[in-house]
């Protein structure tokens, strides 16, 4: 026999003795980064950036396969007991002796995750991880010249980038409101003293919100660079029109990190779409989705239709619903199961089934 | 509905008035939901996992006495935690909130021979909503038994008392049997239903293995400690199935508690609702200890009420719920294990003979309705 095979059926007869739960469930109590464990990580600092930014140095478990400058991860983090998931870009270079990773968030006004992370989070925290993913990166051969535009938390990539590759002629124009709000701001300035950025700042209380116009004076040969331009998405759409309008769309690359915004609904309901079935019907913000399905002819799984048994719980996959008991309401978000029963559309929504 | 109605004081209007007060205390409870609670199960099942590695670790070395009391007493506690405090109230959806998909009621399975979703069916759909009522709650009686003066009598029930200790030392396959509707579905024509035979064959998988586990790898693990593993895991599953036994009978069969007939809850309002559960449900009281080791289902009123809200909330719940029964006259039916047990006992006893002349009962039962 060999020694795989073995190996497997030691692992069945360990599943034997340890059923109705897996050998894992126990492995985890007492080394939850191991080989072989669903893939976690632990927070073992967070460092202040700026008033309201930190980098959160993260030790991966051993299943990490490492990442690719410019991308992000997908975390998940207990908040108030309840698990949230949320994408952050890397920061830290590759070839990190320790192999740790970072990630460095701002927190945005009213923002859950975010503000946990910079504000509360305490070392030794375990929260879940993805591997990490994404396209906005560099190509393997380097490009003469590069220009990075960003601004506020968008620098948080091409931090990531910057720290991990160097290039010959490199350009970041960076956007915040004052200076103090820099994220990086040492980082930044060290490397141009070292000669190895041409650094533009525009600071915008006092400045005005950068008018894409304005690079041809700043940055004169802006349309023979390479372009990774990383921000909000009034800075983005400016900056593909104004590539496009130039004929030069294909050197710019963007990241927009939160692609599509949920519509939280005014409780007047939406289209509510079955996406295993491939129905799709209007509801109004009173119906409880159960109903709505079984009105659509959807086979929903149901039980004490009065939001007791869970026995209706079903993953919604976009969009918003009102909890009809409580008034809240719950965004799509991977993961996230609803009770059908007492659950109304507050707008579009997705429900797999 | 008993003889006298222990709610007939009430109007429309104040019942669906306390039922507005009683949404008010689960709002309360879900807007504080949190960090601690989540915390609260994490440890629990940390605990209860530790327990029985530790315990089984002991019983390698059963065949020294003190060994074996050790293990078997570990093993019996750490089944009662992860059927009671961990797997019931898991199994309800009290954790879901936490969207941990480790611990939820949709993956969750337990140390028990029904698997966790038949349970789940026959638990929370069926009893949970039609709680003591007559003919739909098949928990009154398990099917087996007559807990009621309003349950028709048979001949087979002399022989009930005999049934429910039979059953109360083998509760799992009890439960296992029930979820299955055995009693229903044994009928030759019922046998053959491919989706009965689907749910039956997902027992029996279960309880292989189940067993196998206690009674033949865990055993053979313990090498020249065989027997004794043996009879200590056999030990510690009748204690569980005995504890879990006289803590389920609490809930629902002690003097005092209400049944309901089939008729009485068509068009069910959301106050009649929650004043049939408050009727039909009886309490333990005790120690914290002992809430724990019940699975805080000593707060069978409370559990009843809000059976989605964590466990850990129960014991703050239940002095305002006790409050609310107090303010609108009704019997909060509690009392110490052994009294409750006893009285549920007795019960059974008494019902396993025809009822007495109604003349003597009924106004019997009325005064220590209106006494209380």
């Amino acid at each position: 026999m060999t020694s795989a095979a073995l190996r497997s059926r030691a692992w069945k007869l360990l599943e034997m003795v340890t059923t109705p739960l897996l050998p894992s469930d126990y492995l985890d109590l007492v080394s939850p980064l191991r080989a072989g464990a669903d893939l976690r990580g632990r927070i073992e600092a967070v460092h202040p950036e700026t008033s309201d930014a930190a980098t959160v140095v993260i030790r991966p478990g051993r299943g990490w396969r490492g990442h690719t400058a410019g991308q992000y991860v997908r975390i998940g983090i207990d908040v108030d007991g309840v698990r949230l998931w949320r994408a952050y870009s890397i920061t830290s270079p590759t070839d990190r002796q320790d192999g740790r990773v970072t990630i460095t968030v701002k927190a945005i006004p009213d923002g859950k995750v975010s503000n946990h992370l910079v504000h509360r989070t305490k070392p030794g925290t375990l929260i879940q991880l993805d591997q990490a993913t994404g396209d906005f990166v560099l190509p393997e051969t380097k490009p003469a010249k590069v220009l990075y535009l960003t601004a506020g938390s968008g620098i948080t990539p091409v931090m990531g980038m910057l720290r991990d590759i160097e290039f010959d002629d490199v350009v970041l124009v960076h956007c915040a409101p004052r200076p103090q709000d820099v994220i990086f701001r040492d980082d930044l300035h060290e490397l141009v003293a070292d000669k190895k950025l041409r650094l533009i700042e525009v600071h915008t209380d006092t400045d005005g919100r950068l008018d894409i116009g304005r690079l041809d004076a700043l940055v004169p040969d802006w349309a023979e660079r390479q372009t990774w331009a990383c921000g909000p998405a009034g800075l983005l759409d400016a900056a593909e029109e104004h590539w496009t309008r130039h004929g030069v769309p294909e050197r710019l690359h963007t990241e927009r990190f939160r692609p599509t915004i949920a519509a939280v609904g005014d409780g007047d309901g939406g289209e509510v779409t079955f996406s295993t079935t491939g129905r799709t019907v209007d509801a109004d913000g009173t119906t409880p989705l159960l109903d709505v399905g079984e009105g659509a002819g959807v086979l929903m799984p149901s039980g004490c239709r009065m939001g007791i048994c869970f026995g209706c719980v079903t993953p919604l996959k976009a969009g918003t619903v009102r909890d009809l008991r409580t008034g809240e309401i719950t965004e799509a978000e991977p993961g996230v199961l609803i009770q059908t029963c007492v659950s109304a559309a507050a707008g579009p929504c997705d429900i797999e089934r | 509905m008993t003889a006298i109605d222990p709610t007939a004081h009430l109007t429309a209007e104040q019942i669906e008035e306390l039922g507005r007060e009683l949404d008010a205390i689960r709002d309360e409870v879900i807007a504080d939901r949190g960090e601690k609670d989540a915390a609260y199960i994490r440890r629990v099942i940390s605990v209860q996992r530790k327990l029985e590695l530790v315990s089984r670790g002991v019983l390698l070395f059963s065949i020294f006495p003190p060994a074996w009391l050790i293990g078997t007493a570990g093993l019996s506690v750490a089944k009662i935690m992860d059927n009671m405090e961990i797997g019931h109230n898991i199994l309800h959806g009290q954790w879901d909130w936490m969207r941990d998909p480790k611990i939820h009621s949709t993956t969750w399975e337990w140390d028990h021979v029904s698997p966790a979703d038949q349970w789940k069916h026959s638990h929370n759909e069926l009893h949970h909503t039609y709680t003591n009522v007559i003919g739909k709650d098949n928990d009154l009686g398990y099917g087996i038994m007559r807990v009621d003066e309003d349950q028709r009598w048979h001949p087979f029930h002399l022989g009930q008392p005999l049934w429910n200790f039979i059953n109360a030392c083998f509760f799992e396959y009890g439960i296992a049997a029930y979820d299955l509707e055995l009693g229903k579905n044994l009928h030759k024509r019922r046998r053959k239903n491919p989706e009965f035979r689907a749910r039956a064959r997902a027992v029996g998988r279960k309880i292989r293995k189940q067993v196998l586990k206690d009674y033949v790898i865990h055993p053979l693990l313990s090498g020249p400690s065989f027997l004794t593993t043996l009879a200590a895991t056999f030990t510690a599953n009748l204690i569980r199935n005995l504890w879990t036994h006289s803590v389920i009978m609490c809930g629902h069969f002690p003097e005092g508690v209400q049944v309901f007939e089939r008729r009485s809850i068509k068009g069910e309002t959301r106050g009649q609702w929650y004043l049939r559960q408050m009727m039909g449900s009886a309490n333990i009281s005790g120690s914290k200890a002992m809430h724990f080791m019940t699975g805080n289902l000593s707060h069978q009123i409370e559990h009843h009420l809000f059976p989605d809200l964590p466990s850990n909330r129960y014991a703050e719940v239940a002095v305002k719920v006790r409050a609310l029964f107090e303010k609108y006259e009704l019997e909060y039916v509690t009392g110490p294990l052994p009294k409750q047990v006893f009285s549920a006992w007795y019960k059974v006893f008494r019902l396993s003979l025809p009822n007495k002349k109604p003349k003597v009962k009924k106004p019997d039962r009325g005064q220590e309705l209106v006494a209380a």
